[in-house]
């Protein structure tokens, strides 16, 4: 391995990348993060952090440990070493309160192929403890009008995205991570995510996410983050 | 109200995936049906093995249905997005375990009268039978929910649930046949029934915890 090489490197995309709206304190912090995958260290001594209003795009090649670092930040895994914060507590002390402050969406997209659209909403309602509302208005913004009672099996694979995605519209979470969300969507779609993220923003939310196109919208607290490949 | 929503989801899955519970109890039926077949039609002969065949074939078919319990909602994502939202979990274990016990235990319970016209038990007898399956079909669905969420990551999980989940199964095995033998000489068998309530109970209050860590575990 390469010692010499840049662990990682954080550029800032504008000018404006810390225009950080109402929260000048970072709401998740990651500190020191290691993550060692089959004796490969993906990244060591990683630090991240995230304020409210800000756009957290993490960027490397296939490999690079995006994924695993967007699993260590919602919780789901544990990194080999290092801490994380959210609200400047251990995460460990605040994890209730972290988790229903988050969505996560992988890249499994969570929704059961022998039920609708309609039913897997219902489910996400039910699973984050939401008040019922309009289901079939939201998937028709969507592009799913019609197909709100079909089951997801017979749908196309950005179909199935869009149902997924779906639940940014639903979740009063205030930290989004999202994992490659624009995979397998058409133009339309993308834009309309990108509007929604860049609404979330505006009213005071946080995104963290990957992907490997270009926003085509203009964030202005954004800011990258390179993962570099390690061997 | 959350677990009422997981278990009309898990019902609806049921409704239209109905090879996962319809083979299990056409197993069950078939297995009893070829003991008479194998060991011959003699009552005496019949009646004597009733209890174990009754209960080896419910553990076998108990098990066919458990292996896809969570497979798929491991391979889409779900499992995944309940552990990183945390909190309705458990409701999403009990909802499974319930559904699990009425698609695969109920059916059991009900189908008890048919087992003993096939192998000749008494009246007692299927009075016994009919119990030890009452207090024992939800012992086994919370076992094999158990199995199914220590193994949902595995390839090829179905032979390392049964390896996993049979020796469970053994005490359920020992109390149930034990109790339907003492009902058809005409002992008392409250003494099984009440250990197998008791083993029912430990295992409702501690089962679902760990199926929540197992869940925990594979995702992460």
């Amino acid at each position: 391995m390469n010692i010499n090489q840049p662990l990682f490197s954080s550029t800032e995309a504008t000018d404006a990348a810390f225009v950080v709206t109402k929260h000048a304190r970072p709401v998740l912090q990651g500190q020191q993060l290691s993550c060692i995958r089959q004796d490969r260290v993906l990244f060591a001594q990683l630090s991240v952090q995230l304020s409210y209003g800000q756009l957290l795009q993490i960027q490397g090649k296939n490999g690079a440990g995006k994924s695993s670092l967007l699993r260590i930040l919602a919780g789901l895994a544990q990194p080999d070493d290092g801490q994380l914060y959210y609200q400047a507590k251990p995460l460990a002390q605040s994890l209730p309160a972290y988790c229903a402050n988050l969505c996560y969406i992988g890249h499994h997209s969570g929704i059961h192929e022998q039920l609708t659209a309609l039913e897997n909403l219902s489910f996400w309602r039910a699973a984050a403890a939401l008040k019922p509302a309009d289901d079939w208005a939201l998937l028709a913004k969507l592009g799913l009008a019609g197909l709100e009672d079909v089951p997801c099996r017979m749908l196309s694979a950005g179909q199935q995205r869009r149902v997924s995605l779906a639940r940014l519209w639903l979740t009063p979470a205030l930290i989004w991570i999202l994992d490659e969300p624009f995979t397998a969507l058409d133009q339309s779609a993308i834009g309309l995510l990108q509007q929604h993220m860049l609404e979330h923003l505006n009213k005071g939310g946080a995104i963290i996410l990957t992907t490997h196109q270009q926003l085509t919208l203009q964030f202005q607290s954004l800011i990258k983050l390179e993962l570099v490949y390690r061997w | 109200m959350v677990s009422m929503v997981f278990l009309q989801r898990e019902l609806r899955l049921l409704a239209r995936q109905k090879a996962d519970w319809l083979n299990p109890i056409l197993f069950f039926i078939i297995v009893l049906s070829l003991f008479p077949l194998g060991v011959g039609p003699e009552p005496n002969m019949l009646r004597i093995i009733a209890p174990g065949v009754v209960w080896i074939a419910a553990l076998l078919s108990v098990l066919l249905a458990a292996e896809r319990l969570f497979k798929d909602d491991y391979r889409n994502g779900v499992i995944e997005q309940l552990v990183a939202g945390r909190h309705s979990l458990l409701a999403f274990v009990l909802a499974k375990t319930f559904a699990n016990w009425l698609s695969t235990g109920l059916p059991l319970l009900l189908l008890s009268p048919l087992v003993a016209l096939l192998l000749g038990l008494e009246q007692a007898a299927l009075g016994a039978m009919a119990l030890t399956l009452l207090l024992g079909t939800p012992l086994l669905s919370l076992l094999s929910v158990l199995g199914s969420a220590l193994t949902m990551a595995a390839d090829k999980g179905g032979i390392l649930l049964a390896l996993l989940i049979l020796p469970l199964y053994i005490p359920l095995l020992i109390f149930a046949s034990s109790a339907i033998e003492a009902a058809s000489i005409g002992l008392e068998y409250q003494g099984q029934l009440a250990i197998l309530l008791a083993m029912l109970l430990l295992a409702l209050a501690l089962v679902p915890m760990a199926v929540t860590s197992a869940l925990r575990i594979n995702v992460s």
